[in-house]
């Protein structure tokens, strides 16, 4: 369970903390994931999972500790710096920019990476490039045809799709997933599922459905007040005494 | 090809009225209306289009007014260039000024950008060697290698290609990958920040421009009236080019632009007419518009036209707009973002 760097190593957490106020809200958590691994991330609400992604992916600074990717440390780097490396999130609550088409979301994420934004004497659908891999990005998520709407006007099921689409487009190497089925209905789920089972990323994803990250994940990580319990392959997880007390005796 | 058609007369129609002002109004009054239009878009370009609310436009305006007045007095240089050195002056000053603000949002940023504009008003008050005081810069020349502009409908005409010039930036920058990254920030900043864009970056370079075009309003304005004065960096400076655009409906650029007419003809026939409170009528005007149109005069009116919807270029302004679509924020949604 330590950061130490192993071969293949994508992502190294070591000793990671946050406090606010005296509080830890993470305290010394380490682990670290491999290449196209898919780590879920589990823990009753207020276990500091969501602070976890945002420490590393620096919308919050560390307390203690460090977050390497691909050995750099990036404790210290802004949250655009991390993303340039390679690092992509999505958000807890519904997050694409709301007045700009479907198909304007995507291409700004490709354009990212691109480099192609400080333009200001050209316009704005001129970048065949990234154009491409916005559309690309839609149909795999199945929202090609519905590229021309204004995301805003997208249902929540959808907005969830697009907001894949944003991170595929950024080619991103570790993806981070913040409860990307919070808010879907039962029928939406196994269709996200498949489209996250597609990524074929380094994955870390904080869910509740418990069905869906026992499907998806290599190795489970549990986090309770802020430290993280336990990091194991699913069944093994499911078995484990300590894990089934912090969900105060309720069966996984 | 049909909405490229329409845009086109769209733009056709623009440059016709723009054309034909100084025979509809007074022609100092047009050119007021071109300076101030031009500010009021510098301004949304800011408030409309990047979410930022700036109540200190006046310390550019202001600046570049005395700035030109400066170059023309002392150099006699021809004013197009003096007006230049004076944006150029206000695009100076704004990186500093915008390098300290655009950490801050909302309110906060609209507090941050007023203090500073404060801080400029106080300068120029107390600089009286170079700004004169409260008698500021009299007698500034309108030298254009040796033409007559003393009429103002002439200089009107000698000062509209700059203001245009100006109007088309804003518009492209608008329509540029740059300016679809600033509606991005803010609609979500974080959201942009994640994607890898750095959205403080993005914010300094708009204001640096807003400045810049507010500087090139200013300058000419500076020119056409002969004098800069401590009203040019007044607060009030700052409050009126932010009512223009909420009057015209804020991100859709063409409101600022009817805002403005609207705010200095009101003026202008009010004080003809012997009226001291004008600031009354301005103001109830604002208060009745924000209540009963919310969008502003444009975005209202773009909304409903039924023939507007079907006008790409009509709808997405009115879509791409804070004040024009119901998922982007109402004005006052902007302020309390800040907190």
């Amino acid at each position: 369970m330590s950061g130490e760097d192993v071969m293949g190593t994508v992502l190294a957490v070591d000793d990671l903390s946050w406090h606010a106020g005296g509080a830890r809200i993470v305290s010394d958590v380490s682990f670290s994931v491999a290449e196209r691994e898919f780590v879920a991330v589990i823990g009753p609400n207020g276990a500091g999972k969501t602070t976890l992604f945002n420490l590393i992916s620096g919308v919050l600074r560390a307390s203690g500790g460090s977050v390497r990717l691909d050995g750099a440390d990036i404790t210290r780097e802004a949250p655009q710096r991390r993303a340039r490396r390679g690092l992509g999130r999505t958000f807890q609550t519904s997050s694409v920019f709301a007045s700009l088409t479907v198909r304007e979301n995507v291409r700004l994420a490709a354009a990212a990476r691109r480099g192609s934004c400080l333009r200001l004497w050209r316009r704005a659908d001129s970048d065949a490039g990234a154009l491409a891999t916005a559309d690309e990005a839609l149909e795999r998520v199945g929202l090609a045809d519905r590229a021309p709407e204004v995301a805003g006007s997208l249902s929540h099921g959808d907005k969830r799709k697009l907001e894949l689409a944003i991170l595929l487009a950024t080619d991103p190497r570790v993806i981070l997933l913040d409860e990307p089925m919070a808010g879907l209905g039962a029928a939406d789920v196994p269709a996200l599922t498949e489209v996250i089972r597609s990524l074929d990323r380094t994955v870390l994803m904080v869910e509740h459905h418990m069905n869906v990250l026992l499907d998806l994940a290599d190795r489970v990580a549990v986090m309770h007040h802020g430290a993280l319990l336990a990091i194991d392959a699913p069944e093994r997880i499911m078995a484990d005494p300590t894990v089934r007390d912090a969900y105060l005796g309720e069966p996984l | 090809m049909r909405g490229h058609g329409m845009k086109r007369w769209g733009i056709l129609l623009g440059l016709v009225v723009a054309l034909a002002l100084p025979w509809l109004v007074y022609p100092p009054i047009a050119l007021d209306i071109a300076v101030w239009a031009l500010l009021a878009i510098s301004v949304d370009l800011l408030l409309g289009f990047t979410g930022l609310l700036s109540f200190g436009h006046a310390a550019f305006w202001g600046t570049a007014a005395y700035a030109t007045g400066l170059v023309a007095l002392h150099t006699g240089a021809p004013f197009p260039v003096a007006v230049i050195a004076g944006a150029v002056t206000a695009g100076l000053l704004a990186a500093p000024i915008g390098y300290l603000s655009v950490k801050r949002t909302g309110i906060y940023f609209a507090m941050v950008t007023l203090a500073f504009a404060q801080m400029v008003y106080f300068i120029a008050n107390q600089w009286r060697s170079l700004t004169g005081g409260e008698n500021g810069l009299q007698g500034i020349p309108r030298d254009l290698f040796g033409v007559d502009l003393s009429d103002p409908f002439y200089f009107y005409y000698a000062a509209l290609p700059l203001v245009l010039l100006g109007v088309f930036a804003a518009w492209r920058i608008v329509r540029s990958p740059f300016g679809r990254v600033l509606v991005a920030i803010r609609d979500n900043p974080a959201r942009a920040r994640a994607l890898g864009y750095p959205v403080e970056r993005y914010k300094l370079l708009v204001f640096v421009l807003s400045a810049t075009l507010a500087g090139l309003a200013g300058g000419l304005h500076a020119v056409g009236h002969g004098f800069a004065s401590m009203d040019d960096v007044h607060w009030t400076t700052s409050g009126q080019a932010v009512l223009m655009v909420v009057l015209g409906g804020i991100g859709t650029l063409w409101g600022s632009v009817i805002g403005a007419a609207l705010v200095v003809q009101l003026e202008d026939v009010l004080a003809t007419a012997g009226f001291d409170g004008t600031g009354i009528v301005t103001g109830a005007v604002f208060v009745l518009v924000v209540l009963l149109f919310r969008r502003g005069i444009w975005g209202t009116a773009a909304m409903w036209l039924p023939r507007a919807r079907r006008l790409p270029a009509l709808s997405r302004l009115a879509r791409r707009g804070p004040g024009a679509t119901p998922s982007a924020p109402a004005p006052e949604a902007l302020v309390k973002k800040g907190a």
